[in-house]
C-alpha cells in the first residue's frame, strides 16, 4: 500500500470549532456578570417559628446516637459484613456512622468485628481505653459474644466482655448487614435513655477564697 | 515445572560422603539422622550438581514417640526438589541443629515450631516465641497437650 500523504491531520481542530468555542464562552461571559441573589429574607421568621424547647439530655443523646464514630478495629472475618453494611448497599451513612476513625480518639463506638487472640488483646484494650467518652461497644458475631467455634482454644479470648464491657451483642457467624444494622439500631435505643449528669462550678465561697480569712 | 527428585538416588550421593548418615530413602523422601542433618543439608546446598540454593519450608509433626522436622528444598538452578526428615527421639528435651546459616528464611519458621512444638534448634540466633507470649506454659501443638 502506498502512503504518500504523511501529513498528520485533525491534530489542530479547525478554525470552525475554535470560533464557536470563543463564542459560547463570550456569551457565557456576557449573561455571567452579576452574582446569583441568594435571597434571605426568609431566615428570620423561620427562626422565629423554629424554636423548640427539649431537656439537656433529649439533645445530647440525640446528638450522640445520630453521629456514632465507629473505631477501626477488625481483628477477623467479620470486618467484611461490616464493610458490606457500610458500603452502597446497606449505606451505614443513613445513621451518620459512614466515617471510620483510624484514630480511637476520635470514635466513639468499637465494633469488635472478629475473633480475639489473647496475643491481641492488649492492643483492642488499649484501642478501647483511648476512645474518649462517651463511648460504646458493639460485640459483632459468635467470636466476639464467646469466642464462637474457638472458644475452648488456647489463645482465644472468649468473648470481649472479659476486657471491655459491652454494649449490644450481635449475633452470627458472621452476622449479616441487616443484623448489625438492627444492633446498631438499639444502641441508638440504649444511647437515648441515658442520662448525664451536668457538673457545674460551683461559686466560691468566702472561705475558699484565697486572701481572706 | 519442578522435577521432584528420587530420593534413593539422592540417598546414594549423600551415602558415599556420609556413610552413616542415612536411615532411610524412599521415592519421596529421605529420613536422616538428626545428628548428621546439618552437614547433610550443607553438602546438598553446597554441591554444585544439587545446589539447592532454596529452602521451601521446615516443619514438624508430632507422632507420639518421636517428632519429625522435614525440610523441603529447592534448586532454582536446576529446577528440581527433594524432601528431607529426620527424627528426635528424646520428648523432653528435642532439638536439631539450625539451618539459618545456610537459609536465612529458615529464622522465623524454626521459631514457630520451637513456640508450638517445643523443638529447640541449636545455633539459632534468636530462639523464643513468636506466636504465642513469653511465659506461656507448654507446647499447644503437642499431641498430648491439653
Amino acid at each position: 500500500m502506498e502512503v504518500d500523504d504523511i501529513t498528520p491531520k485533525h491534530i489542530y481542530s479547525d478554525i470552525e470549532l475554535d470560533s464557536a468555542e470563543g463564542e459560547a464562552i463570550e456569551a457565557l461571559k456576557e449573561r455571567s456578570q452579576q452574582a446569583i441573589p441568594d435571597p434571605d429574607q426568609w431566615l428570620e421568621e423561620e427562626l422565629h417559628r423554629n424554636i423548640l424547647l427539649t431537656s439537656l439530655d433529649a439533645i445530647l443523646n440525640w446528638a450522640r446516637r445520630s453521629s456514632l464514630w465507629p473505631a477501626i478495629c477488625f481483628p477477623a472475618c467479620c470486618a467484611f459484613e461490616f464493610i458490606a453494611a457500610n458500603a452502597s448497599r446497606f449505606d451505614l451513612s443513613r445513621f451518620g456512622m459512614e466515617i471510620l476513625r483510624a484514630s480511637p480518639r476520635q470514635a466513639d463506638l468499637l465494633v469488635t468485628a472478629g475473633t480475639l487472640t489473647w496475643k491481641m488483646a492488649p492492643q483492642v484494650k488499649r484501642i478501647y481505653d483511648q476512645m474518649a467518652e462517651p463511648k460504646w461497644v458493639i460485640a459483632m458475631g459468635a467470636c466476639g459474644i464467646s469466642g464462637g467455634i474457638f472458644r475452648s482454644s488456647y489463645n482465644v479470648v472468649p468473648g470481649y466482655n472479659r476486657i471491655i464491657p459491652v454494649d449490644v451483642y450481635v449475633p452470627g457467624c458472621p452476622p449479616r448487614p441487616e443484623a448489625l444494622i438492627y444492633g446498631i439500631r438499639m444502641l441508638h435505643n440504649k444511647i437515648s435513655k441515658g442520662h448525664t449528669d451536668i457538673v457545674l462550678p460551683l461559686p466560691l465561697t468566702s472561705r475558699e477564697r484565697p486572701g481572706e480569712d | 515445572m519442578t522435577v521432584s527428585l528420587s530420593g534413593k538416588e539422592v540417598a546414594e550421593q549423600i551415602a558415599q560422603r556420609f556413610p552413616e548418615a542415612v536411615s532411610e530413602a524412599g521415592d519421596q523422601a529421605i529420613l536422616v539422622k538428626s545428628e548428621s542433618i546439618f552437614d547433610v543439608l550443607e553438602y546438598l546446598k553446597s554441591s554444585p550438581e544439587l545446589d539447592f540454593n532454596y529452602l521451601n519450608y521446615i516443619t514438624a509433626v508430632d507422632y507420639y514417640d518421636y517428632f519429625e522436622v522435614v525440610y523441603q528444598l529447592t534448586s532454582m538452578k536446576h529446577n528440581h526438589c527433594l524432601v528431607l526428615k529426620t527424627r528426635c527421639y528424646d520428648r523432653e528435651n528435642p532439638s536439631v541443629p539450625s539451618v539459618v546459616r545456610l537459609w536465612r528464611g529458615a529464622d522465623f519458621q524454626e521459631r514457630e515450631i520451637y513456640d508450638l512444638l517445643g523443638i529447640s534448634f541449636e545455633g539459632h540466633p534468636n530462639l523464643k516465641r513468636i506466636a504465642l507470649w513469653e511465659g506461656f506454659e507448654g507446647h499447644p501443638l503437642r499431641k498430648d497437650y491439653l
